[in-house]
């Protein structure tokens, strides 16, 4: 393994998770828009807030649900000193579990009060609400004591319409660090030179290089540079638009297979008609301007043909 | 039923790891510690099985590039968890029950400081009514300690009692992050990090790795085994149960998945345990459900409040108790696994030093 300290990059991954809701929930997460809380009533007649779907004893279908009121009590509660991204409240707060008058089980929530001298178990709070309700739980902003006085508890402005699909969005950060393999490469790529590395048992050579052979599952060797030519193994012409699609279609996406290497990766060939381009046809990476690389493949803007003739088929076949 | 046992394991633990977050540089020198331990090679694993997370790593199919590491051409029999390891164990030993298999290699990696670990965690929640509102895992521990102080089931003084006895016992682990003597006046004059929790009641963000390697008694490739470790664990007990997931109504002063696998699995009669407890108080709580004996060793590693690898730190439980039965310092040991939040779901594993029956005697 080398010994090149990893390059690391801030990542943004974001989704938005879009789920259609049952019986249950669409009921629940409906009445939320009227600032009207539900829960189910179990096999045994306890009733649950956020309602289960199907009860934990006999199994079947909750059907009934009745309203519940949109105050209770603190039965445990947690403090947060920091609040963290997405989280109901961004300033420091206690999460509890609050169980609604007439219910038997907890619904997690924030509590907002100033600090954790301000909360105790047992202390009555109540629901303040979202004024433009979206059918989520966040509908609910937060609970806050009891005893404060409402600030003009706005009505809802549910539109009646039944919520029959619930988006929640995740937004994940993380900080990417690339393996010592992959750190060498990116800066050998910074340099305009290609790095591979091979397997000290089958010598089959990786490009980009990775720290273990898939084959025999061992460390590969120390890396070493490859030449900016190769083949075509494979390739697609990409006829369809598409968001975020950076080049006109239509142009060729293809295996790339560099002069020494047993892997290919997948690259661009401009510099032809995309009906020219052909499985065994011999291409040169074309570089980025030194001063607009970075430690990516995208420092290889392309591939071109170089005219010189096709691969035989045998040279390659066994890196298809 | 076939007598099955650990007879390899291999962990690695560390604060950060400054790599990428599949792994694969931790695997290749633990999977090389297995097949030093065992004499086998990789052509020997009937079975493999990962466990790991793409929440983890933030972005999809991240297992697939750790089989890099496990050398899988020409194709190797394969499958993921996305849970502890030790759920990877219990299916390869399933595999190995079943006649599939005569032995399984498996293993668990996770970068847990890539991302804000507590918060990425809340991604195990239910989705529609509590995931939207990012309830950390420290903030959920917390409602769960709380409310086993205000109910006189434990206090502070023994959380600290827990922490301080694990960071003393961590001492001797090379692997634990955290280690060395603390008493209980140290760890209570800690301020409060998130009350009622301070920084030692949580488990320390750990990034790492293990593997671990069990076969069959009745396969002709065991006795091909040498094993350098000297000896081997055989599974006795071996169970898997989870509670409800909507935490309101769970009563978080228990853990009857816990307390039914403990019993299935014979948790009473251990003399040591290594409990994956990821809070102070939930080594109390889990001590309680599994029925331990007043006088059973708890967490002779340090546990998981001195090093939690995400995915990983279920298994490095049983793998340490397996170690002390390889050492002969007890006859049968329990390694325990929890996943999901406060305690969710839980794995008991069982082993003693010999098969105990009448085919046995081969360990």
């Amino acid at each position: 393994m080398t010994q090149t300290q990893a390059l690391h990059a801030r990542m943004q991954v974001d989704f938005d998770y879009t789920r259609s809701l049952g019986p249950v929930l669409s009921r629940f997460m409906t009445a939320l828009t009227q600032h009207q809380i539900l829960g189910g009533v179990l096999s045994d007649g306890r009733v649950v807030v956020p309602p289960l779907e199907y009860d934990p004893t006999t199994h079947d279908q909750i059907n009934e649900l009745v309203p519940v009121a949109s105050e209770g009590v603190v039965e445990t509660w947690s403090w947060v000193p920091e609040p963290m991204d997405g989280q109901p409240l961004d300033h420091p707060f206690a999460f509890a579990l609050v169980r609604l008058d007439g219910t038997d089980a907890a619904l997690l929530h924030a509590v907002d009060v100033p600090s954790p001298d301000d909360i105790r178990s047992g202390m009555r709070v109540r629901a303040r609400w979202r004024p433009e309700p979206q059918g989520r739980i966040t509908d609910i902003v937060c609970f806050e004591p009891a005893d404060r006085r409402a600030d003009g508890d706005a009505a809802a402005a549910a539109s009646g319409d039944d919520v029959t699909v619930t988006t929640t969005p995740v937004r994940l950060g993380y900080d990417y660090a690339a393996s010592p393999e992959e750190s060498a490469f990116g800066r050998g790529l910074k340099e305009g030179r290609i790095l591979a590395q091979a397997c000290p048992v089958c010598h089959k050579v990786y490009v980009p290089p990775k720290g273990a052979c898939p084959v025999d599952g061992v460390p590969t060797d120390e890396p070493h540079e490859l030449p900016d030519t190769g083949i075509v193994t494979t390739f697609c012409i990409v006829n369809v638009p598409f968001l975020g699609q950076k080049i006109q279609p239509p142009y060729v996406s293809a295996y790339v297979l560099l002069d020494g290497a047993d892997i290919a990766f997948l690259h661009l060939i401009l510099g032809c008609d995309a009906a020219d381009v052909r499985m065994g046809m011999r291409v040169k990476a074309v570089w980025k301007p030194e001063d607009e690389r970075t430690y990516s493949l995208e420092n290889i803007s392309h591939f071109e043909p170089t005219g010189e003739p096709d691969a035989d088929f045998d040279t390659y076949r066994k890196h298809l | 039923m076939r007598d099955v046992a650990v007879v390899g394991f291999a962990q690695r633990q560390t604060m950060e790891f400054d790599g990428s977050p599949n792994c694969v540089e931790l695997l290749v020198p633990i999977l090389a510690e297995l097949w030093q331990q065992t004499g086998w090679t990789k052509d020997d694993i009937g079975f493999w099985c990962s466990g790991s997370s793409d929440y983890l790593a933030g972005r999809s199919f991240s297992f697939v590039t750790a089989i890099d590491a496990i050398g899988a051409v020409p194709p190797v029999s394969e499958s993921h968890v996305e849970m502890d390891a030790a759920w990877s164990l219990y299916e390869g030993w399933l595999k190995i029950q079943t006649g599939e298999a005569d032995s399984a290699l498996v293993y668990g990696f996770g970068k847990s400081s890539a991302s804000p670990l507590r918060r990425t965690l809340a991604l195990q929640l239910d989705p529609y009514t509590v995931t939207p509102l990012w309830p950390d895992t420290v903030s959920i521990a917390g409602l769960q300690a709380r409310l086993g102080i205000e109910h006189g089931r434990w206090d502070e003084r023994a959380m600290a009692e827990v922490v301080a006895r694990s960071r003393t016992a961590a001492a001797d682990n090379e692997y634990a992050v955290l280690k060395g003597a603390t008493t209980v006046e140290d760890v209570l004059a800690e301020p409060l990090f998130a009350d009622p929790l301070r920084r030692s009641d949580c488990a320390p963000v750990t990034d790492g790795a293990a593997a671990m390697i069990i076969a069959a008694a009745d396969s002709p490739r065991f006795r091909s085994l040498s094993l350098s470790t000297g000896g081997a664990a055989w599974i006795t007990g071996f169970e898997h149960r989870i509670d409800p997931i909507g935490l309101g109504s769970r009563d978080l002063l228990r853990s009857p998945s816990a307390h039914v696998a403990g019993v299935a699995a014979g948790a009473s009669s251990v003399q040591l345990a290594e409990l994956h407890a990821p809070f102070s108080h939930q080594e109390i709580l889990l001590r309680d459900e599994l029925g331990l004996a007043d006088d059973a060793v708890v967490n002779p590693s340090g546990g998981a409040l001195c090093g939690n690898p995400m995915f990983s730190s279920g298994l490095v439980r049983i793998g340490e108790a397996a170690k002390r039965v390889w050492a002969g310092e007890v006859d049968r040991a329990l390694g325990h696994a929890t996943s999901g939040p406060a305690l969710q779901q839980n794995l008991v594993c069982v082993m003693d030093a010999s098969t105990g029956r009448a085919t046995g005697g081969r360990a």
